[in-house]
């Protein structure tokens, strides 16, 4: 019992220094942000390794899951002669949940995983300390370009993975299943709000996209600088990512829509 | 501005311990302005740690390091930053960026710290190469080098701002002969050309002997034996005799703490004894 107390306490006792090193790390990621500013063309770089090669995966699954929502969504509604709101149910599945959530989570599994992988190597083989031999700080030369690019990115793709979804669920509803293409787009229109629906889901995703990108710079720059090290903190990114995610998408989701 | 008669290293005193090991207990050390001054001593006495305690990587737990006058461990990040652009740092295994050419890891320092044009930061890197002999590898990526070369291009990288110091940690370790003979000619040549001062950490003894102007011996935490080479090879010091002569046994002793060899053979024949009685 005692034992069990102590191992809890370690646990616990651990996970907020982590907390702390990791905060710290974040207020000085953000403090070196504005030094960015005259030098977009970092930022840039990391948009195109964080943001644009995570397209193919982001378009290939927003494509599938918006083609099972249409499917999954008929089959519900049709038994209530409801089947021409099929546009709605699609667009609203996917702007407010569905886009933010999975964008996040493949985007901890592509990019995440990556940034960590990045980051801890370029530590394990000295490349950080060297920078900071050369008075280069590497919190702001190397994590915070590629903090910004995964925060600009993560909003960036959830509404690409949304757009994509629906034309899937156009093709499968309007292509397969025979729902009027009218209702399909009118009622999705008159039905999907520009600040209750889109804006939450663009505040979700702007959410995740600074958790997600914190915690795989982190991990990086927190792994031990060995091959094992960098292995267990690249999984570390994907599990912590996923489970904040998740977590943070609760809270989020009771926040915006649970009064209603 | 400091005085140019005094060193431009001055380390007093000074303790560091890493957990509950210590691994300096009150050592003095002093590198000379224009001087290859090599920090030696068995693997594992802290000679890459006092490297970074002189680039104020690390805090000392007591103790003083004065690098050109100031108090490292007392700077703050602008001036330990400002006091790193005069020092140039050669990592053991180079330590380039590797996604990024040989000639755009020269030129790094240079676009960071300074607003030069194009054909000017061009031409200082192929200057930079030339001198360590790569101006034909620019294009090369860090894969692409081998070991010798990554570092001839991290030499080349650290002089890149024109330092007043250099700090080689383990140079020589892994280099075929033509490549350690090229880097321990290098760290002569650009020392007394450039006006530099270095400091070379190693263990190994002939090349770091041919080219040092002074050696301190660290063992223990401890400074054991210092001097220039001629006068640490005619020390009496067991230490230094044991270090250069690559004695199997002395001071450091090849067998690493044990209990009793006889007992503890005993121990175990007891032990199978009690086991087959039962």
């Amino acid at each position: 019992m005692v034992e069990l107390l102590r191992s809890l306490g370690r646990f616990a006792l651990g996970f907020f220094e982590r907390l702390g090193r990791a905060t710290l790390l974040l207020l000085n990621i953000v403090r070196g942000l504005h030094e960015l500013v005259p030098r977009p063309r970092l930022v840039v770089q990391e948009l195109y390794s964080v943001g644009v090669l995570s397209l193919l995966i982001i378009v290939v699954s927003g494509l599938f899951v918006g083609m099972v929502l249409a499917l999954q969504g008929y089959n519900t509604l049709v038994d209530f002669g409801a089947e021409q709101s099929l546009g709605v149910v699609v667009a609203m599945s996917l702007v407010r949940e569905l886009g933010p959530v999975v964008t996040a989570l493949l985007f901890a599994g592509r990019a995440g995983s990556a940034l960590t992988a990045e980051i801890g190597l370029m530590k394990a083989t000295e490349q950080l300390s060297a920078m900071e031999m050369m008075a280069v700080d590497p919190i702001r030369r190397v994590l915070g370009p590629r903090f910004s690019a995964g925060v600009i990115s993560m909003p960036l793709l959830a509404a690409i993975f949304s757009a994509v979804g629906v034309i899937g669920g156009y093709f499968v509803g309007v292509g397969l299943l025979g729902v009027d293409q009218g209702s399909f787009w009118s009622q999705m229109q008159s039905k999907v709000d520009l600040y209750d629906d889109i804006v939450n889901g663009v505040v979700k995703s702007l959410v995740f996209g600074i958790v997600a990108t914190w915690i795989a710079v982190f991990e990086g720059y927190d792994a031990v600088p060995t091959s094992e090290g960098v292995s267990r903190a690249t999984t570390r990114t994907v599990v912590h990512t996923a489970l904040a995610v998740l977590a943070l998408d609760f809270v989020l989701t009771a926040l915006m829509f649970g009064e209603h | 501005m400091a005085d140019p008669d005094r060193p431009l290293v001055e380390i007093r005193n000074l303790s560091f311990s890493r957990g509950t090991r210590k691994i300096f207990d009150g050592v003095d050390i002093d590198i000379r302005r224009g001087s290859v001054t090599a920090i030696m001593g068995p693997s594992g006495t802290g000679k890459t740690t006092l490297l970074r305690l002189i680039g104020g990587q690390l805090r000392p737990s007591t103790g003083s390091i004065r690098v050109d006058g100031q108090e490292v461990p007392k700077l703050s990040r602008g001036e330990l930053y400002r006091l790193r652009k005069r020092m140039g740092m050669l990592f053991q295994n180079g330590a380039l960026l590797t996604h990024i050419n040989a000639y755009e890891n020269v030129a790094f320092p240079l676009r960071e710290h300074t607003d030069l044009p194009e054909p000017i930061i061009r031409d200082l890197v192929l200057m930079k190469l030339q001198a360590v002999g790569l101006r034909g590898a620019r294009e090369l990526m860090p894969s692409e080098l081998s070991g010798g070369m990554s570092r001839r291009v991290a030499l080349a990288r650290a002089i890149a701002l024109d330092p007043m110091m250099i700090l080689y940690d383990e140079p020589f370790t892994g280099q075929d002969p033509i490549s350690m003979g090229v880097i321990v000619r290098l760290i002569r040549l650009l020392n007394d050309a450039l006006g530099l001062t270095s400091v070379v950490v190693s263990h190994d003894v002939p090349e770091t002997a041919s080219i040092a102007d002074y050696i301190y011996l660290l063992s223990d935490g401890k400074v054991v034996a210092q001097g220039s080479p001629e006068e640490l090879q005619r020390s009496d010091s067991q230490w230094a005799q044991q270090f250069l002569q690559a004695l199997p046994d002395g001071p450091v002793p090849f067998h690493y703490p044990a209990p009793d060899f006889r007992e503890d053979l005993l121990a175990g024949r007891e032990a199978h004894g009690r086991k087959g009685a039962a």
